[in-house]
């Protein structure tokens, strides 16, 4: 009896090892179902891993409290720059670094391949994505908004608008709605008067406003004519406009765009193969496979190049990319500096303003 | 057994000589010993998945080692040097040297955030710092300050001195709108920053009016129960029951589909021409959604202890009022009423004390304003991760419930309570 307690111990251990799963975290929706035909299913096809999908609003927070716990049961996240940072500094990641990162498809090493800023100590940059806002067409008969002080114009445009719940892109979007110059947007901000001249603008509109919290709710909102227009994450209206053929219109004017990157937290279950999957998930044909399910601009200049169609095979992706030319006219590059450092004094005014009536 | 012992001197003994007292002490000991096995499991339960979740909850809300543990040398400077003693080179050799060990041991931005807290700005301060200390050369005041000029400034040394100690209150006087001046004494923080005692009225008094609107439909709901004929009875009480054993998330997005601008009620509204289509009714993303949801989803928590104290009312009692010359309002204030006053205690009580906790309702449907103080716990535990000040709202919360359970006990008595 004995025996076969310890004979069937071992094998449960044995057959655990073999299935060592990677646990991905990310944002759910169509973003997740980008990573899991271009990562996932490639990854398990080439190396026999199975990858486990998790769902969240936001990854991030989520690590931190594992990690701080002391219970890690995720291998793999997806978080945003200023996080990605944050997590790195206070030593909750595995370092990854740029030498192991496979070179380009073309054969440029990583370090010239990836875009500037997209590898860190500890993270490893995927995509380019951007909150926009976005508006339904068939809502819009006459005049259409095209700025992002369309957006903040009730008196021009008068209905509900969805905001993501939370300090980051709304303040830059309120203070570039009120004319502050991309360039200039995180020089006001980092001054209290900026802080003020935000908030003040955001309550020109605080009382039209619906929060959203997961990136699946704004196509949904708008789809319910529950708001007039919505921030959103631009993949996401793109998968509702183009998968879904839902009416939508992005508004470039104004976006706010940053990388996604992928991180490892420490003491995750399954390390090696989670490295694995990064090194195979940040690979040039990878995100340039992603591109064909999501409007993300890929972190590598060699999978540019490959960005063709979407998997409709007609849709050209190009022009829904935050990236291309014709979108950055009116463009922020969100500056992890700026949110590293004020994220906590910010969300908390932010919260204190939002519970004020 | 005293009164006994007092009144007869003599010592009563068993047959075997030993005293009763002792025999019976021994004989009932094994008793008691077997009866607490019987318990002891469930109690080792709730001491493990209860008692001790709270008591670390409690422990959380004063004790936060992030700063202490990993600045050790400076927080042993601020212990040896009473309050108000200029930062000196010491102090700065020993900050260094912290910010040394901490940068390489990436901790340092945990430090940081510890002091972020009292003073925002300030977590890039220590993380700029930890990259930098390796390379400072003594005198460290100068160099330290080089790096810096805020690392000279005496508000940032005072915060440093607070949060060197592990224990602390400040995060209870954050929960309730309050800090800590560069002084030391205690005031209100700036208007804008204000959150949490509102959040606590609004709560409250929320809660109070979602158990007036249960009371309010309960009531009715639960006599109709216990005075309809049995076959009758048992139909209402399935429509009692069926949306109780429905999962809350169910219920909740229901009342969004009905509620929505574009949802059921408004379009039947606008369908049968009593508003028009630009008129639909705002009820949901506010406090009236959340108010709605959670007066139907707690409904059932009123209605089955009313019942269950009306049930046993025989209908004679009232009968007899009104054949003495009683109006029925004065049969039923008089007779009736005064004893369904433990149903409505428990059931006020338990739709009360479910309300203040309530979360994922208002989170669903609340918007801005019909966000309750749990939603903001939530905020700091998942993503602000300020666990100690996630603790100290929770206490208060605990707190107020338990004060709220004493008062009940003082002015109805709590073993008046019936909750079925």
């Amino acid at each position: 009896m004995k025996k076969l307690l310890v004979l069937s111990t071992a094998l449960t251990a044995v057959s655990f090892a073999a299935q060592a799963d990677v646990t991905v975290m990310s944002w759910g929706g169509a973003y997740t179902k980008s990573q899991v035909e271009a990562y996932h299913k490639p990854f398990t096809a080439a190396t026999g891993i199975n990858v486990i999908s998790v769902d969240s609003d936001n990854p991030a927070p989520q690590i931190k409290t594992q990690v701080e716990a002391g219970n890690v049961s995720i291998d793999v996240g997806d978080v945003e720059y200023a996080d990605a940072i944050r997590l790195c500094d206070e030593g909750m990641l595995e370092p990854i670094g740029m030498d192991v990162l496979p070179a380009g498809a073309d054969g440029t090493p990583a370090a010239d391949d990836f875009l500037p800023g997209a590898v860190t100590d500890c993270a490893v940059a995927t995509i380019v994505f951007s909150t926009v806002y976005g508006y339904d067409n068939t809502k819009f008969p006459d005049a259409k908004p095209t700025t992002m002080a369309d957006f903040f114009d009730t008196t021009k445009f008068p209905g509900k608008r969805g905001l993501r719940k939370g300090a980051k892109a709304n303040l830059e979007m309120a203070l570039m709605a009120d004319g502050v110059p991309a360039a200039d947007v995180y020089a006001t901000l980092g001054t209290p008067e900026g802080v003020d001249r935000a908030f003040a603008k955001l309550d020109t509109i605080k009382s039209d406003v619906i929060w959203w919290e997961a990136g699946a709710q704004p196509p949904q909102l708008l789809a319910d004519g529950e708001v007039l227009m919505s921030t959103a994450y631009n993949g996401r209206l793109f998968a509702a406009a183009v998968a879904e053929g839902k009416p939508f219109t992005t508004v470039w004017d104004g976006q706010v765009y940053e990388y996604d990157l992928f991180v490892i937290p420490k003491g995750a279950p399954n390390k090696d193969a989670a490295m694995e999957f990064v090194k195979f998930a940040t690979s040039t044909q990878a995100l340039a496979d992603q591109a064909a399910w999501i409007a993300y601009g890929p972190a590598r200049k060699s999978s540019g190049a490959l960005v063709g169609m979407y998997n409709d095979g007609k849709t050209e992706m190009a022009p829904y990319m935050p990236t291309s030319a014709a979108n950055l006219g009116n463009a922020l590059a969100s500056s992890y500096e700026f949110w590293v450092d004020h994220d906590g004094e910010l969300n908390d005014r932010f919260n204190a303003w939002l519970a004020s009536n | 057994m005293a009164d006994l012992a007092a009144n007869d001197p003599v010592l009563l003994t068993t047959s075997d000589g030993r005293p009763l007292q002792e025999a019976l002490a021994q004989a009932q000991s094994k008793a008691k010993w077997r009866a607490f096995m019987l318990v002891a499991p469930l109690l080792a339960f709730i001491l493990i998945t209860f008692v001790s979740p709270i008591v670390q909850v409690l422990h959380q809300s004063v004790y936060n080692p992030k700063f202490s543990e990993n600045m050790p040398q400076i927080s042993a400077w601020f212990d040896q040097n009473p309050n108000g003693t200029e930062p000196d080179e010491a102090a700065y050799t020993a900050l260094v040297a912290d910010l040394v060990a901490a940068g390489a041991a990436k901790t340092v931005a945990v430090a940081g955030e510890r002091v972020n807290y009292e003073m925002p700005g300030t977590r890039s301060l220590f993380t700029k710092a930890g990259r930098e200390a390796k390379k400072l050369q003594p005198p460290f005041m100068e160099s330290l300050t080089k790096l810096d000029e805020n690392w000279a400034s005496p508000e940032l040394w005072g915060v440093m001195r607070r949060v060197s100690h592990a224990y602390t209150g400040d995060f209870y006087l954050a929960a309730v709108d309050l800090e800590r001046s560069p002084t030391g004494s205690i005031q209100q923080v700036p208007e804008n920053e204000r959150v949490y005692v509102n959040l606590f009225v609004r709560t409250f008094a929320l809660s109070a009016a979602i158990t007036f609107m249960c009371l309010l439909i309960g009531y009715p709901v639960a006599f109709l129960l216990a005075a309809l004929p049995m076959r009758y009875a048992s139909l209402l009480m399935i429509m009692v029951l069926l949306p109780f054993w429905t999962s809350l998330l169910v219920r909740t997005t229901a009342w969004m589909v009905l509620l929505q601008g574009q949802g059921v009620v408004n379009s039947l509204l606008v369908w049968a021409g009593i508003i028009a289509e630009d008129q639909r009714l705002v009820m949901i993303n506010n406090l009236m959604g959340t108010m709605i949801a959670m007066t139907h989803i707690l409904l059932p928590f009123m209605i089955l202890p009313l019942y269950s104290v009306m049930k046993p009312i025989p209908p004679s009692y009232v009968r007899a009022a009104r054949s003495l010359g009683a109006t029925s309002w004065t049969a039923f204030r008089r007779v009736y009423l005064p004893q369904t006053i433990p149903g409505i205690g428990a059931g006020g009580l338990l739709v009360f004390i479910l309300s203040v906790g309530y979360y994922i309702t208002p989170a669903l449907v609340g918007g801005a304003s019909g966000q309750l103080i749990s939603n903001l716990i939530a905020f700091h535990v998942n993503k602000s991760n300020n666990w100690s000040l996630a603790a100290a709202l929770a206490t208060i919360l605990l707190a107020s419930i338990l004060l709220l359970y004493w008062l009940y006990d003082k002015l109805v008595g709590i073993d008046k309570l019936k909750l079925g």
